[in-house]
């Protein structure tokens, strides 16, 4: 058992050695803190921390702070993403304070989709620092209680701090490469790009524990449901990175329309399951997209509920 | 060099229109490259005005002419009757060359007939890339001489991000992943173990952030 380092939910569960549960709340395009609180309240009891996203896809919504003081507020950890594209670095270490007063202890420090995908193309983007430069400036603000000019901070934040990591991408040759500087530059916890091929997830898993990897940061791996056949050729086809392989989609297209987003909860478990018996895999990251209510249903149906009360 | 494009015939009619003597002025080194902005396309926009001129009707002069580069003060002595003749001045130069006669010429009316796109290279004939976004502090010695500034959509400094899609950017598949280039290229070179080197955060204090630049050669001051 490792001593956690934050007050972070999450990183207890990781340190007694529980496979951990994540998942992900997009927050509304309004002011309502109810649409966010009743996502959260439906899966709360299956998860260990819940993921607020930092206006994905480039699309305008409530911040990711203030979503996440809502989850603090009921009690949920929550795990801060942060993006680079909307904000330079006064305005991140700005946030990261401001996220720290409300006792949220956890960050995933990414670059964001370019704005040209969301509702305001026409705007700038940021990108003072990159992901990677993030993730040195919270452990530089949480280690050493020090602000990039210098000053000191007065109750330095407590964040467990995590990246994002895309095993499937090309180049190939840079995957594990790149895992590796984002742990070198201070990330101890990854969330992974959503599995479905699982043989390339192994080798990327065993290539990163040859190097140690493992054993430096918790490696979360992420799933996502899919709800269709048109989903499957979707990820497929359209959205960077993503490696569907053509024996998944098949799989949806071989069953009934109306039997598919059952089929896709089914690969979903059957996933996890695989992956529970990969050597390093620390826990799931499931990504159920404005599907949040099948959540509760995939982590019982992968063994993974109750989650463990870690105090 | 500077890479730009003509405006719209619209919008140079919208600019000028009230003006009874135009010169169309070219600068023949960079904006001609490409040919957008040489003194030939000077001659060219000067006929589609006075063409426009008749169709509506208005009496409008409209004479071309042009020197080898507006941004310096070297060339312009071919040009001072012209530029006396003319009630406003069209420059097809870059933004630099627009300001620059306004600089020279205070009460004289100056409009752009180009919008000045980047810094780029001729990849081949009629295609122009960007390539250089003048930061003011090069790092292509550490990325394989392959800038992420101005080639990376995010211009990450340890990427590629997760948008890199089969060796081109998430936002256009026409467009390489500057990261992906990198890689490739430390690979050839053998310095792929140079991709695990943090790149530091950058001073953006020498780019566009720190305010307008200027370069000082005291040695060559007059």
């Amino acid at each position: 058992m490792k001593t956690p380092a934050t007050p972070s939910n999450l990183e207890k569960v990781l340190c007694a050695g529980h496979l951990a549960v994540t998942s992900e709340c997009g927050p509304p395009r309004g002011t309502d803190p109810e649409d966010i609180l009743k996502k959260a309240r439906a899966i709360r009891d299956f998860v260990d921390a819940i993921n607020i996203t930092d206006n994905q896809t480039s699309v305008t919504r409530m911040c990711s702070l203030a979503s996440c003081a809502h989850l603090r507020n009921m009690g949920v950890d929550a795990v801060l993403q942060m993006v680079t594209r909307d904000r330079n670095r006064i305005a991140l270490q700005s946030d990261i304070l401001g996220a720290a007063s409300f006792d949220i202890h956890n960050i995933l420090c990414l670059s964001g989709d370019h704005q040209s995908f969301g509702d305001c193309a026409a705007g700038q983007n940021v990108h003072d620092i990159d992901s990677m430069q993030l993730i040195q400036l919270v452990r530089m603000m949480c280690d050493e209680g020090r602000l990039l000019g210098g000053g000191e901070i007065s109750r330095p934040p407590g964040m467990f701090v995590g990246a994002a990591a895309n095993p499937f991408a090309e180049p190939h040759k840079i995957r594990v490469p790149r895992l590796a500087k984002k742990i070198a530059a201070g990330a101890r916890f990854i969330q992974t790009q959503c599995i479905y091929n699982v043989e390339r997830f192994i080798e990327w898993m065993n290539e990163a524990r040859d190097r140690g990897l493992t054993e430096q940061a918790w490696i979360l791996a992420g799933v996502t449901p899919l709800k269709s056949a048109g989903m499957a050729k979707y990820m497929k086809n359209r959205v960077p990175g993503m490696d569907v392989p053509d024996d998944v989609v098949k799989r949806m297209a071989g069953v009934p329309k109306e039997k598919q987003a059952e089929e896709g909860i089914t690969i979903c478990v059957e996933t996890i399951q695989r992956l529970k018996e990969v050597p390093g895999v620390a826990g799931f990251h499931v990504m159920a997209i404005e599907w949040e209510e099948k959540v509760p249903e995939i982590v019982e149906r992968a063994g993974l509920h109750p989650r463990p009360s870690v105090g | 060099m500077i890479v730009g494009r003509q405006k719209p015939l619209e919008e140079i009619w919208d600019l000028v229109s009230v003006y009874g003597k135009v010169l169309v002025f070219g600068c023949n080194t960079c904006v001609a490259v490409c040919h957008q902005g040489g003194n030939k396309e000077a001659e060219l926009v000067a006929s589609m005005l006075r063409t426009r001129a008749t169709t509506e009707g208005a009496s409008m002069e409209v004479r071309s002419g042009g020197i080898e580069r507006q941004c310096e003060h070297e060339f312009f002595a071919s040009a001072e009757a012209d530029i006396e003749w003319a009630d406003a001045v069209l420059s097809l130069a870059c933004g630099v060359g627009v300001q620059f006669l306004v600089k020279r010429y205070p009460v004289l009316p100056v409009y752009p007939g180009l919008d000045t796109c980047f810094l780029g290279d001729v990849e081949k004939a009629g295609v122009f890339t960007e390539s250089c976004q003048a930061c003011g502090k090069c790092i292509l010695g550490l990325t394989g001489g392959i800038c992420p500034v101005a080639r990376c959509a995010k211009r990450l400094f340890n990427g590629p991000c997760g948008g890199s899609n089969r060796g081109s950017c998430e936002i256009n598949k026409e467009l390489p992943c500057a990261w992906h280039l990198i890689v490739d290229r430390l690979d050839a070179l053998g310095r792929l173990d140079d991709y695990e080197k943090l790149a530091s955060i950058k001073d953006w204090s020498t780019e566009r952030a720190g305010g307008p630049r200027k370069l000082v050669n005291e040695e060559f001051v007059a």
